[in-house]
């Protein structure tokens, strides 16, 4: 658009605006909003404190949104687990079935169990109101596990962000805790079993095992106590704790004001994107509508945990492809995985770590890995500055490939969770998916890890590619001569400008053990590992184009660079001219003005 | 280690080119910078609503219809609520059978939020200003005038209080302060149950004990002012009748508990540890001598408490004898002392030995072995 052309644009756009404010009351003092919001400033001073909030900026991009529905989840899980506080009755007490759902009538079941059948069948919409419910359990938990895949893969927890990532963590640890808890509440034959498991995996905790489970169930499993236990738990203690930390969460991300993705116009000293008021706010108000609409929609036609079909809650019995909820499928999956002779007989004690690793320890060892990885990144790279501008995924082959590799692990204990149902399905021996799961669980994240890492490394050079060698346009040219060749387009400034802002750090060399007079240096050891683990995180690195590699990319065809730099072996690549030459002897061509000339 | 940026944003490119996409370096290749720089946000596009004033009255029904669609679905909602049954069945496509009520009801309220939602995104992204605003960042750190400032306040107040001086203060605030929580502590933990773990229960099932002898009366007969006990029966679950031996047909499983279960304190309890799983297989096939001896021509009874972490062990596989855990698939061996196959269990399935009685109803002579069930730390 030329300058004439946005001029124009603009007195329109103002002409189209200038006539709503016509429109508007002429009321100098602001009506009666105006009025109350005047009522309150003067007892509260909050004018300026809101003002300031409404006009703060916030970047957008989609991947920005699953912080969002999670927020959102959590809001619909609260407005609906009030509802279900209505009519269920958290109690272990006896009852005889006498509700309208006839192939339960007469059935001994618990209030609990018979509560929830209450509120299926005869509350009119409960149904609705609990599928609601679980449906956004999944959705906050899917939606938590999303957001925190890209929080790391964009580098998001970097320096000054290292708190908001452990809170994270947090967040996402009591998410699926509440989870579990909420799914053992109706005490149906699923949820039944899986507390009877859980107390199986509390009893192979050493030393105190025992009185763990005595404590929590009050005496022998499963008594009366548990369900009125877990009601407390899933309705005031860990929502608290969830709202606690969320707020948290969300006051530290005012505070260090969102990140963005690098492009033209952003640095790491600004943040560039739209105002809460309105567009942020409409955007957002109008997401969360949209979110709760959704969930709305899977509960009326989808139906979930059906717990009237499975029955009340007895020890004796137990359904076939009984499975937890997705969340907790993996940790289901590492029970499945863990061989039996890692339980054994010491010093007149069991040990259990077939069954302690995969319940008990993993989750803690998982989430520390999680937690102190920002800390050794910091450590491996030396970098002490905040950033506010995102990493792309490929920019850090060496995070993106471990990231990968940690979801594959993730992924396959999740896989072995249905090793039954795979079996089935397939029509595989049990016993050959298990033991491919044991060996794919160690094989496949060091496969993954260093697919992945090439695959940056390869979208890297393309993207220098693109940058030197303009976009192929698809049209051909032909020279004086009669050869053909594929016009390449040039990027702009701003396109390019998304490519090279980035840092590709370099490892730091080694440093002598010894110093000038031969004597060992105070903590050479932490520096060497230091060296080492830079050289394993930095090594396979590709820089950004500069303007003078463009410059000769432009100048010369033929133009050799190093592409990639070992600092062992430097290691040069080649890449070829600004356009590619169709069924020509001649390898690298270039449509440049001075090769049209020839 | 740099920025990533540097914050200055130059008005124009670095390095420019006309449209076409040939470029030319505006400098000589010895001159050119080390670093692109950041071209700064670029030009402003204008949306079609900007400039035409049509187009933004199309947007503006837009969202309006939005609206109306969600006020619409909620008059639906409640028309559904009041007029459809609880249980009435529709038959609708891909999802089959389906609670009439719950879909209307969720569609209807789906769509009232939804007409809320896309209305306003559509509002914001149509009609609302969609220039980009930039906001100054500022380091997290305080400036060194106000850390200085916070120092002197925390060191004032450690002085104001002479708590450094006053060492006496200092410990024991902080054995109080160390110790308060204790009662509280001690309050929960002594309230929640037995704070030594009865581990003797987790040790013996209700097939430890025995039912009482009833004389003619119907009442328990006493000797020496004891009650007079007899072994329990196996019964079926959930019946509660005895099996007789000629009942157990060769391949028949039998879901069992020990007589009397119902009249204890906690059913439930106790039935988690009892359950027994009844099978009777050609005699022949089994391969442990203990086994057949605990059994009758080849009936035997397991536990049915996985070894794992206590699922019941419920699906039993006739031609290979296996008696396999849905919770995590152990799989064992009924030919051989249920002895672990497959999957995550180490100990096999304890045996409960059987007999017959005078009236031909099995019993068990005494109770298992070894604990049932899972393991735990005191089992040893
Ligand atoms: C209850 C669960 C959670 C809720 C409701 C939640 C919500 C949010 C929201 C709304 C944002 C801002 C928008 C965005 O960047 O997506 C955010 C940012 C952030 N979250 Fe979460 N989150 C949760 C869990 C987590 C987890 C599990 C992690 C990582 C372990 C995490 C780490 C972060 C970080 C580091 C930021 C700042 C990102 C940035 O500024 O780029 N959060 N969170
Ligand atoms: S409980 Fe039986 S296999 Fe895990």
């Amino acid at each position: 658009m030329t300058a004439v052309g946005q001029e124009r644009a603009h007195s329109t756009a103002d002409a189209l605006r200038a006539d709503d404010k016509k429109d508007a009351p002429a009321n100098k003092d602001g009506g009666p909003v105006g009025a109350v919001a005047s009522w309150v400033d003067e007892r509260t001073g909050s004018a300026k404190g809101i003002s300031y909030l409404m006009k703060k900026v916030f970047p957008d991009h989609w991947s920005f949104m699953l912080g969002e529905i999670a927020m959102y989840s959590l809001i619909i899980l609260l407005i609906s687990g009030t509802f279900l506080t209505f009519w269920f009755v958290p109690s272990m007490g006896e009852t005889t079935y006498t509700g309208s759902y006839v192939p339960l009538k007469g059935v001994q079941m618990s209030e609990a169990f018979a509560s929830t059948v209450h509120i299926s069948m005869d509350v009119k919409g409960g149904l609705l109101i609990r599928q609601i419910h679980h449906w956004s359990a999944l959705i906050f938990v899917v939606s938590i596990a999303l957001h925190m895949f890209r929080v790391f893969f964009t580098g998001a927890f970097r320096k000054p962000r290292e708190i908001n990532w452990i809170i994270g963590l947090l967040l996402a640890m009591l998410a699926m805790v509440e989870g579990f808890i909420g799914y053992s509440l109706p005490d149906d034959l699923l949820s039944g079993t899986g507390i009877r498991a859980m107390q199986g995996f509390i009893l192979s905790i050493p030393v105190i095992g025992t009185y763990v489970s005595y404590l929590l169930f009050g005496g022998g499993f499963p008594g009366q106590d548990i369900i009125p236990r877990f009601f407390t738990i899933h309705v005031l203690l860990l929502p608290a704790a969830l709202i606690g930390l969320f707020t948290a969460h969300i006051i530290l991300v005012m505070v260090h004001k969102h990140t963005q993705y690098p492009g033209p116009g952003r640095t790491n000293k600004n943040v560039v994107g739209f105002p809460m008021m309105p567009v942020y706010a409409a955007k957002a108000g109008g997401f969360f509508f949209v979110v709760f609409g959704v969930t709305a929609l899977i509960a009326g036609l989808v139906s979930i945990n059906p717990i009237w079909m499975y029955g009340p809650y007895e020890p004796t019995m137990i359904t076939a492809g009984s499975q937890p909820d997705w969340y907790m499928g993996f940790a289901d999956g590492a029970l499945r995985l863990l061989p039996g002779f890692l339980e054994f007989n010491l010093f007149h004690r069991t040990w259990s770590f077939n069954i302690m690793i995969g319940a008990i320890l993993m989750i803690p060892i998982l989430w520390t890995v999680m937690g102190v990885y920002p800390f050794i990144e910091k450590w491996v790279t030396g970098d002490n500055e905040e950033h506010h501008l995102l990493d792309r995924p490929r920019n850090r082959p060496t995070r993106t490939g471990l990231g990968m590799a940690a979801i594959t692990f993730y992924g396959i204990l999740f896989a072995a969770c249905g090793n039954d149902i795979i079996a089935i399905k397939f029509d595989l021996s049990i016993d050959d998916i298990t033991e491919t799961f044991r060996v794919a669980l160690i094989v496949a994240p060091i496969v993954v890890f260093w697919v992945v890492k090439r695959l940056c490394l390869s979208l890297q050079r393309a993207d220098r590619d693109l940058l030197l060698h303009g976009r192929e346009t698809g049209r051909l040219m032909r020279t004086g001569k009669g050869r053909f060749f594929e016009v390449h387009q040039e990027l702009d400034a701003y396109q390019r400008w998304r490519l090279v802002d980035f840092v590709s750090p370099e490892p730091m060399g080694l440093p002598p053990a010894t110093d000038e007079h031969g004597v060992r240096r105070k903590g050479a050891r932490k520096e060497r590992l230091r060296a080492r683990v830079s050289h394993y995180f930095f090594k396979d690195r590709i820089e950004p184009v500069t303007p003078l590699e463009l410059a000769a990319a432009h100048h010369d065809g033929h133009a050799t660079e190093a592409i990639e730099s070992h600092p062992d072996e430097a290691e040069s690549g080649h890449i070829h001219g600004g356009a590619e030459e169709i069924g020509a002897s001649h390898a690298y061509g270039h449509p440049a003005p001075h090769d049209k000339q020839d | 280690m740099t920025d990533d940026t540097d914050a200055s944003i130059p008005k124009e490119p670095a390095v420019s080119q006309d449209e076409s996409g040939s470029a030319v370096a505006t400098r000589d290749e010895q001159h050119a910078p080390a670093h692109f720089e950041n071209p700064g946000l670029p030009p402003h596009v204008h949306r079609l609503g900007d400039t035409d004033p049509a187009a933004a009255k199309r947007s503006e029904r837009q969202v309006a219809a939005l609206f109306t669609i969600s006020m619409v679905a909620t008059v639906l909602f409640v028309i559904a609520y009041a007029m459809i049954g609880k249980d009435a069945d529709v038959i609708l496509p891909i999802l089959g059978k389906v609670h009439a009520l719950n879909v209307a009801l969720g569609v209807t309220l789906a769509l009232s939020l939804l007409g809320i939602g896309l209305g306003a995104i559509h509002w914001a992204k149509t009609l609302m200003p969609d220039e980009e605003v930039v906001e100054e960042r500022h380091p997290m750190r305080s400036s060194d005038e106000a850390r200085a400032g916070f120092v002197a306040v925390m060191s004032g107040g450690a002085e104001g209080s002479q708590i450094n001086r006053r060492p006496l203060i200092k410990y024991t605030l902080g054995g109080a302060l160390g110790i308060f929580a204790v009662p509280l502590g001690l309050q929960l933990i002594g309230g929640l149950g037995p704070i030594r773990g009865d581990v003797h229960d987790l040790k013996t099932t209700l097939w430890d004990t025995g039912v009482p002898v009833l004389n003619a009366d119907g009442k328990p007969e006493m000797r020496d002012g004891k009650v007079v006990t007899r072994p329990r029966r196996l019964m079926r679950d959930p019946d509660g009748t005895a099996i007789r031996l000629s009942d157990v047909t060769l391949g028949s499983v039998f879901h069992v508990l020990p007589e009397g279960i119902n009249d204890t304190p906690e059913p439930s309890n106790e039935k988690v540890k009892a359950a027994v799983i009844l099978i009777a297989m050609q005699e022949n096939l089994i391969k442990s001598a203990r086994e057949r001896d605990w059994g009758l021509n080849g009936v035997v009874a397991f536990s049915k408490i996985c070894t794992h972490v206590g699922c019941s062990v419920g699906l039993y596989e006739q031609t290979t004898h296996h008696l396999l855990c849905p919770c995590h698939q152990s799989t064992f061996d009924v030919a051989d002392d249920c002895k672990v196959i497959f999957g995550p269990a180490k100990r096999p399935l304890p045996q409960l030995q059987i007999e017959v009685d005078d009236d031909g109803y099995l019993y068990a002579p005494h109770g298992f072995e070894q604990p049932v069930g899972p393991s735990f730390w005191e089992r040893g």
